[in-house]
């Protein structure tokens, strides 16, 4: 049974992949897992979970490009420039 | 040589124990049955030295020595060690085997230590204790997994009268209780006193680079 | 001739793109790139041998612990390294028995024999060294798995540079029988260190760069290398035994062509130690396989 292994480096941090062990059990996988990821006090903390329990996710659809939802989605650039000069405060650099 | 309190007695009979059980199990170190298991058993060792050094410095204060000369400079007939950890058993039955029975051992001489009168050697025993609970873990873990081999329950009928010769005769109850084996064996046990020939072996190897250049820094 | 796919994911890593475990991949990609990271899995694991002998050996207790870790370290990296291989589809039995059977290659370094304790100094300093520069320039791999655990294993490297270095230095300042030691272990190890980067390869014909497998080209890292050490070298007062060893004005370090033969030879199986320590593994191996089965056996 193959266990991938997050490692947190410092409380408060969130838990990132680290690699996998394999092994028979829970109990073998944190014996060897503690010492592979931690045995230098190097992790805060480490989660250890089955492969199997693992459900990746790496397809998306946005056919009608739904940009609103997003930073990148909005230009606001111009029309702010332009209610500056309506309101008077329009200042050039 | 001199003659020694009976607290530093006690001191190099363990500091003994867990620098040729640390030496024993680094021998895994790169050959161990798994990789993982390989990384794990050799912080195992390393724990078992740094235990050794520890308790070395608490000795060395009354001898007027350093750790490293009590580890390396005495002569094999002088170490304390349990012939249990003397023997050569360099396959995994025989070293989960002693390493399961050395825990249990461990466990009942910390417990005893901690609940004695010196405060300096509770103290340590209490340090130690907070490493030994993985230790213990780590053995429980194998011993189950192995409980239905032959080739470990051999091993662990073959290594228990060793076992009991690593406890003074008053904590030997403890460990037949806690291991459920009996206390009396029609192979009686082996006590400590003396040393195995295998113990000569490792001292030459252990010590041939350190005697090479004598009193050299290294 | 390559179809359309190939051709988007060879601009896509030549543009510094990166590959996951579950993406697409030539052929030709997933082989290259299973044995580069099996003969790093095989090296890691046998350079271990070496060294591993001297544990037993140490003079002190620091450098006992000091010397465990470290080997300590070469074992979980090959458990990094093979685990990552593992995962391109070829099981780790199957690697052990390639690796014993001289299918599957590992470094030169790791063939020759460690005579001394000044051996233990000269190949935690500079032979971790020229190591690490081959793996600090594997943190760019393509193939972002192998990339990844190149992060933790330059960390734990770091370590093994400086207890080497410390272990030199004691010998340095010590009585002139160990600094002895250490300028004969420098004589027996600069051959192997120099062909340890492998020969020149010109960019345009080496299938890593293509890949992006390697960034960086064998001679970079040689080059790298003995700019970096030579001078640590020097200032110890200690001589390389190269009399054409020479950095030129324009930077560029000049020495005697290495013996390329020797060094296929050797990774071949024909090194002093390969057999040997080849077949300390397949005993060890053989002797637990019981215990694999056992606790594998989920």
């Amino acid at each position: 049974m193959i266990y991938e292994v997050f490692r947190q480096e410092r409380k408060g941090q969130p838990f990132a992949h680290a690699g996998s062990v394999e092994a028979p059990d829970a109990a073998f996988a944190d014996a060897w897992a503690r010492e592979q990821f931690g045995r230098r006090g190097e992790s805060e903390g480490l989660w250890l979970v089955p492969r199997p329990a693992i459900h990746e996710i790496t397809d998306w659809a946005d056919e009608f490009d739904l940009k609103y939802r997003r930073v990148d989605g909005y230009s606001i650039k111009a029309r702010l420039r332009e209610a500056r000069e309506r309101a008077g405060t329009l200042v050039e650099d | 040589m001199q003659a020694l309190s009976s607290k530093t007695e006690l001191l190099l009979d363990y500091a003994d124990d867990e620098l040729i059980v640390g030496w024993r199990d680094s021998e895994w170190t790169g050959v161990a049955p798994t990789l993982e298991e390989d990384v794990a058993f050799s912080s195992i060792a390393q724990n078992e030295i740094g235990h050794a050094r520890a308790l070395y410095e608490l000795a060395a204060r009354e001898l007027g020595s350093d750790p490293d000369a009590l580890a390396f400079d005495r002569q094999p007939g002088e170490y304390r060690c349990a012939p249990l950890v003397q023997l050569h058993l360099l396959d995994w039955a025989h070293t989960i085997a002693r390493r399961w029975l050395y825990e249990q051992a461990d466990a009942v001489r910390l417990e005893a230590l901690q609940a004695g009168g010196d405060g300096e050697l509770a103290q340590l025993a209490a340090k130690i204790d907070r490493e030994e609970v993985y230790h213990r873990m780590h053995a429980e873990m194998w011993a189950e997994r192995l409980k239905d081999e032959p080739r470990f329950r051999e091993a662990v009928d073959e290594l228990w009268p060793y076992a009991l010769g690593v406890l003074p005769p008053d904590l030997r109850p403890a460990l037949a209780a806690r291991t459920g084996r009996p206390l009396e064996t029609s192979q009686g046990l082996t006590d400590r006193g003396e040393n195995l020939a295998a113990l000569t072996e490792l001292w030459n190897e252990m010590t041939e680079v350190r005697r090479s250049i004598p009193g050299a820094e290294w | 001739m390559t179809d359309a796919r190939t051709e988007e994911f060879i601009a896509r890593v030549q543009d510094g793109g990166q590959v996951e475990a579950t993406d697409w991949m030539p052929d030709d990609y997933r082989a290259k790139l299973l044995k580069f990271i099996e003969m790093h899995g095989n090296s890691e694991l046998m350079g271990v041998l070496p060294e591993r002998e001297w544990i037993l050996k140490a003079p002190t207790l620091q450098r006992k612990l000091a010397l465990t870790a470290k080997v300590q370290d070469e074992v979980g990296h090959s458990q990094l390294i093979y685990r990552v291989a593992e995962d391109l589809g070829k099981p780790r039995e199957e690697m052990l028995a390639d690796l014993i059977s001289g299918k599957s290659k590992f470094h030169n370094v790791f063939h020759y024999p460690t005579e001394t304790w000044g051996d233990v100094g000269v190949i935690a300093w500079l032979v971790d060294a020229a190591a690490i520069i081959s793996q600090k320039a594997l943190l760019k791999c393509s193939y972002a798995p192998y990339a990844r655990i190149m992060k933790k294993i330059c960390w734990e490297e770091s370590f093994h540079i400086l207890h080497g270095r410390d272990v030199i230095l004691a010998m340095m300042t010590g009585t002139d029988e160990q600094r002895e030691l250490v300028q004969d272990a420098l004589n027996r190890w600069w051959p192997p260190l120099m062909q340890f980067h492998g020969n020149p390869i010109p960019r345009d014909e080496d299938p890593m760069w293509f890949w992006r497998i390697k960034s960086q080209g064998n001679e970079e890292a040689r080059q790298q290398f003995l700019e970096g050490y030579v001078p640590q070298i020097w200032e110890l007062g200690l001589t390389v035994p190269d009399p054409k060893l020479r950095r030129g004005d324009d930077g560029v370090w000049e020495y005697t062509e290495p013996d390329w033969d020797e060094l296929k030879a050797v990774v071949t199986g024909h090194g002093p130690r390969s057999q040997e320590r080849l077949e300390f593994r397949r005993r060890f191996l053989d002797q637990e396989k019981w215990v694999r089965e056992a606790v594998l056996a989920a």
